[in-house]
């Protein structure tokens, strides 16, 4: 929230001087989940505002990497999505899968699943935030969660739908290799 | 704003003070056994030593947040952190008029809102446990919930209409921990209501095979007769985080040693 206020100011600074702002500096539409200010840390270690996927929709969705029987699933979902767009589609829609296990998802553990289920790093980010954001992002993506005491989680599955801005368009829970047809006429419509 | 009631600590250092902001009780914690069955979950829960607010937290109290953090008034509020009603009871985005007296519990406010306004207290709110083992106290117990005529005097508010104007806050006797209001008074979020996952969940999940869960863990009652806590459970299972209802407010909790 404090990141908000900054770029509002900033963008309040800067709109009176430059002449032509560019899409960056216009504030985020209400509506957009990245109005939560939110920083990942990726398979390849990097770190970075979730808010930097701006300008490209994003397929989005939460996860944790020792995850024996839903997760795959919804890797699979989004491989099946992929599969389904023609390739220069494929460029234009980013996919980001959030863990909800920050405490055990390092960068090993998101990029080992990345490897294992071969997923192209130009396209596919996973990547864990930190751990007092995890509800919070449930929260904007309508996620719900408990950690069992076994470690494991039980969570809604979802595939949520964003467009460049960060707004919700769509979302399924029908996971696996066959998709909701109307969850991807939304995300053909999206990368058109 | 500080220094003045630094001062009225150091003046009046015994009880008295006018019950305000950040007016917390300590809660020893302990084992509890929640009324809450979760498959995972056996036996009682450890709830760690904690602080709640005495009483929910006020119009007064959030008008003040909201004027301090005006990216909260009702004019302001991203749309994805509060539904179109949050505090659409107010007179207007910074004033409450008469459909929101001062010492009213606020009410209409998202679990985003809420989760704000004790972040910026240095707080939290409070875990359902936490609020369901604070919640389990009447006046002289700290578990009066096999008493019937607690329960029943629970449940008589329970059926009292909705549309009635709310009492002030901190009406009700504190129960044996020194706690306001827990019932009787207003809903109110916990920091993990999301965690509160009914089956029907995942019920549009088309394929009976992908239906699983990760891990084992449906919730069911422990105690079918509480029906308090039953009804807690099936309004905060069913909102979302940007929702806000005409009698569901909060109070913060903090950690403590």
């Amino acid at each position: 929230m404090k990141r908000l206020l900054c770029s509002l100011a900033a963008f309040a600074l800067c709109a009176g001087v430059l002449a032509a702002p560019k899409p960056a500096t216009t504030p985020l539409p209400g509506e957009s989940v990245y109005r939560l200010s939110v920083t990942l840390t990726d398979q390849h270690g990097k770190r970075f505002d979730w808010s930097k996927r701006r300008g490209k929709p994003q397929l989005v969705s939460m996860f944790y990497t020792s995850c024996q029987y839903i997760c795959p699933l919804i890797v699979d979902s989004g491989k099946a999505v992929e599969k389904q767009l023609m390739p220069e589609e494929r460029e234009r829609l980013g996919i980001l899968l959030i863990s909800m296990d920050p405490a055990r998802d390092t960068p090993a553990a998101l990029m080992s699943v990345a490897t294992k289920r071969k997923l192209d790093p130009a396209r596919w980010t996973l990547a864990s935030p930190a751990q007092a954001d995890v509800r919070k992002i449930a929260g904007v993506l309508g996620i719900r969660y408990r950690a069992l005491a076994d470690g494991e989680f039980n969570h809604t599955s979802a595939l949520v739908l964003l467009d460049g801005e960060g707004r919700i368009l769509a979302r399924t829970e029908q996971m696996g290799a066959k998709v909701d047809p109307e969850f991807m006429a939304q995300v053909r419509r999206a990368v058109e | 704003m500080r220094r003045i009631v630094a001062l009225a600590l150091l003046l009046f250092p015994v009880a008295g003070l006018p019950a305000g902001n950040g007016d917390y009780v300590n809660l020893p914690g302990g084992s509890f056994r929640s009324a809450l069955k979760y498959e995972d979950r056996k036996g009682d829960t450890r709830i760690a030593p904690f602080a709640l607010m005495r009483k929910p937290v006020t119009n007064a109290e959030f008008l003040a947040f909201v004027q301090r953090h005006p990216q909260w008034r009702r004019d302001r509020v991203a749309k994805v952190f509060a539904e179109p009603r949050y505090l659409s009871h107010w007179a207007g985005p910074a004033k409450l008029g008469a459909g929101a007296l001062p010492q009213q519990p606020v009410v209409q406010v998202s679990w985003f809102a809420a989760q704000a306004y004790c972040e910026a207290q240095g707080a939290r709110l409070p875990t359902w446990d936490e609020w369901e083992y604070a919640a389990a106290a009447d006046e002289t117990r700290r578990d009066a919930r096999r008493d019937p005529a607690w329960r029943e005097r629970i449940l008589r508010w329970y059926s009292r209409p909705s549309t009635q104007a709310l009492p002030r806050a901190g009406l009700q006797g504190p129960n044996a921990y020194g706690v306001q209001d827990l019932h009787g008074l207003v809903w109110e979020w916990t920091d993990d209501f999301s965690a509160l996952l009914v089956a029907a969940d995942n019920r549009n999940q088309g394929d009976a095979d992908n239906a699983k869960f990760c891990g084992a863990g449906a919730l069911s009652m422990d105690d079918r007769d509480n029906y308090a806590v039953l009804m807690r459970v099936a309004m905060l299972s069913s909102l979302d985080a940007e929702d806000t209802t005409l009698n569901l407010g909060f109070r913060c909790a903090r950690s403590t040693r």
